[in-house]
């Protein structure tokens, strides 16, 4: 009788706390089940739905020019690139043709796009990680990219500058000059990115073999963008199936083997190099030419199934469309990013502390809304 | 002409004069408590302001700067606000112990502030375990964090008060150890005699060289841990736990935790200024002969090394609870302990550096 008191006196109990849906590191309402024992993770489930808005079966009632709108509500911080995603794959549908002058547009704002969306996770991971200065610095840089971009497209976030054909308006006459300045000042201001945080010893003790992310692991969670390449995975759509104006460009796909949270951290300040070398390139050869070709004004795809990937700051969006000949999709599906890298947050997470729990969520770098839809 | 004393004194000889001993003594112990008290509220609020200020301007902000001149009020305006505020009474906690907490951490502080000495004889208690006294009631000041933690009732709440736990107790030992090393250098306990042998051979810094100086760094890391501020800010470390022990507190009751951190802050760079820099003596005695100006060197060599821990705070990363550990347990105890044989060797065979 008296062993069975001192294990139960002895025992360590593990305890469920609930992570969100209202939490400062999940970014988001995005709710973590977490079972741990002390400090030590034993298991994380998350739990979905709380920013659904059915996005899907509201493409099913729009137009096409319509279901653009709507992806901007995803993943908001790519949302120049989902509405890019869209446009593709109807013009692809309808055999469009598309200028020069928009492919390279699009392309030129897209890199943006990423550079933008990256400058907020860099922000957002510091903080994480408990360096609040890191935000500030990551939003001082972006705000000149949403500058160029309210100028350009009247709108800092949720841009609906691409439309099927082509561009909603041509760019702005001063988008070439300032885009090269604010490439000039980021040129400058990244090398600082890498002494405030990247250098820090115990930012780098924090994240250096903190949730191991295996090749097979993360092929098999159907992982992309930085987080699967962070393992060894070459998933770059720009690279492997290039879309607008990708195939002109020269540019490094950022690849490593290691796989933990400071390899994935890595992965996004090397493709911030590698967007500024991609609108280095481009911004001096935009061709003349329209800015969109002319569509009917309801755009009905023809019957059929059509697909189209691209490349946002999360990883591989897909866009499937299922047309019944009508002017809506009879079905519309999202493959987001962000779903399939959550996925793999348990296989990375178990067994490590609750700290890395959030350095690992902050690398995941998460959009909920882009989760939910 | 020694003008604290001689004010101090006054009030003192007048305060007998006008009645009996006792009493006098109980009006006199009054007095000097209630000027602690404001000294610890105004003290506090300047000290957020500060943080504040220097924060923003770390992160390419402003900071506070409507409220008064150079925003000055505004942590008053909060402190009015925070007074006014609601306090939120948690249905399922241990309500005896979660209204005790805040007190203990605030009577902790308040404590530790009474044996700081401003100036020459300006020192409300000068007692010989001086430096023993500020270390012991210090490490009051957990017991707050824990049973805060503990009575919210709040799984949150507890991950912090359990982090406190383990980072007080094993950083208590590097401050405690630290200390131990300067205590060495000055041959005694009492905090104006420890003064009094800086004014004779110098700041112990510099008297007491390499082993000063690696005492002063363990002191700052292990200080830092102490009030649990970044990177050691595990005990509230909002990303991961919401506000840590604290999550459950609103008003007054959050405003004495966020007032004790602040002034442990102020209380750690006291110390390190007492027992490195030579308390409230001028560099290379330039103003000796005005005992008043002492209270602006020691104020001037406080803030510095405040403002080194908020330097600390707004650059670097938060650490891992068991890489805090690891820290302390294994670099940081064992160089302590090294360095206090250091120490004993160097001060055994006279090598101080004296002027």
């Amino acid at each position: 009788m008296t062993t069975t008191i001192e294990t139960n006196t002895f025992k360590s109990e593990e305890y469920f706390i609930n992570m969100g849906p209202q939490h400062p590191a999940t970014h988001g309402v995005l709710r973590l089940l977490l079972t741990i024992d002390g400090e030590i993770i034993k298991n994380v489930e998350p739990d979905l739905g709380y920013i659904h808005r059915s996005i899907e079966k509201m493409c099913e009632r729009d137009s096409y020019q319509q279901i653009v709108h709507l992806t901007d509500r995803m993943d908001y911080l790519s949302s120049h690139i989902n509405n890019e995603a869209v446009c593709l794959t109807v013009e692809n549908a309808l055999g469009l043709e598309i200028p020069e002058r928009v492919k390279v547009i699009r392309t030129i704002l897209a890199e943006l796009t990423r550079l933008a969306s990256h400058q907020l996770w860099w922000g957002v991971m510091g903080m994480d990680v408990g360096a609040l200065t890191t935000y500030f610095y990551g939003f001082r840089d972006r705000e000149l990219i949403n500058d160029i971009f309210e100028e350009t497209c009247g709108a800092r976030l949720t841009m609906n500058y691409n439309i099927p054909g082509g561009l909603m308006f041509d760019i702005h006459p001063n988008f070439v000059k300032r885009t090269k300045d604010f490439i000039a000042h980021f040129k400058t201001k990244l090398p600082e990115y890498d002494t405030l945080l990247t250098g820090n010893v115990i930012f780098q003790k924090r994240t250096q073999g903190v949730g191991i992310l295996t090749k097979e692991d993360a092929i098999s969670f159907g992982t992309t963008g930085p987080v699967a390449r962070a393992s060894g995975f070459s998933c770059d759509i720009r690279k492997h199936h290039p879309y607008s104006a990708y195939d002109r460009v020269q540019f490094n796909e950022a690849i490593s083997t290691v796989g933990d949270t400071f390899t994935r951290y890595q992965m996004r300040i090397q493709e911030m190099w590698e967007s500024i070398s991609i609108i280095d390139q481009l911004i001096d050869n935009i061709p003349d030419g329209d800015f969109k070709v002319a569509t009917n004004a309801v755009i009905k795809l023809p019957k059929g199934e059509f697909y189209q990937k691209v490349e946002t700051a999360r990883g591989e969006l897909g866009v499937f469309i299922v047309s019944d000949g009508k002017k809506s999709p009879y079905r519309m599906k999202f493959r987001s990013p962000g779903f399939s890298n959550l996925s793999a947050l348990k296989k990375m997470a178990v067994g490590s502390k609750l700290g890395d729990l959030v350095a690992i969520m902050a690398t995941l770098d998460i959009v909920v809304p882009d989760i939910d839809r | 002409m020694n003008l604290p004393l001689s004010i101090t004194k006054n009030i003192h000889d007048w305060l007998f004069e006008l009645m009996s001993a006792p009493i006098a003594a109980v009006v006199e112990m009054v007095l000097i408590a209630v000027a602690f008290l404001g000294f610890f509220a105004l003290a506090g609020l300047l000290l957020v302001y500060m943080e504040r200020r220097i924060a923003a301007f770390f992160q390419l902000r402003l900071g506070p700067n409507r409220v008064g001149p150079q925003g000055l009020f505004q942590t008053i305006a909060d402190a009015l606000k925070l007074v006014s505020k609601e306090l939120v009474v948690i249905d399922k906690a241990d309500k005896f112990l979660y209204n005790l907490a805040p007190y203990f951490v605030i009577v902790a502080s308040l404590m530790a502030l009474s044996v700081l000495p401003f100036s020459q004889e300006f020192h409300a208690f000068d007692i010989n375990i001086g430096v023993f006294f500020l270390l012991a009631v210090s490490s009051i000041g957990v017991i707050g964090i824990l049973l805060g933690g503990w009575a919210s009732n709040n799984k949150y709440a507890l991950i912090g008060a359990m982090r406190s736990g383990l980072q007080t107790i094993s950083y208590e030992l590097s401050v405690g150890l630290s200390i131990l090393t300067i205590v060495l250098l000055a041959g005694s306990l009492q905090i104006s005699e420890i003064i009094a042998v800086q004014q004779k051979g110098g700041w112990f810094i510099i008297q007491g060289h390499i082993p000063a100086f690696i005492a002063f760094m363990i002191f700052m890391i292990a200080g830092t841990a102490e009030t649990n501020r970044a990177p050691f800010d595990l005990v509230e470390a909002e990303s991961e736990l919401g506000a840590g022990f604290h999550t459950e507190y609103s008003g007054m009751k959050f405003a004495y935790f966020f007032l004790a951190e602040f002034i442990n802050m102020f209380i750690i760079a006291a110390i390190g200024t007492i027992l490195f820099f030579g308390g409230w003596l001028s560099p290379f005695g330039i103003t000796e002969s005005i005992p008043l100006l002492g209270v602006m060197w020691f104020m001037l060599k406080v803030l510095g090394l405040v403002f080194l821990m908020m330097w600390f705070r707004w650059t670097f990363p938060r650490l891992r609870v068991d890489q805090l550990l690891t820290l302390e347990w294994k670099y940081l105890l064992p160089i302590n302990l090294f360095n206090i044989v250091f120490m004993a060797v160097i001060v055994w065979l006279g090598l101080t550096i004296n002027f």
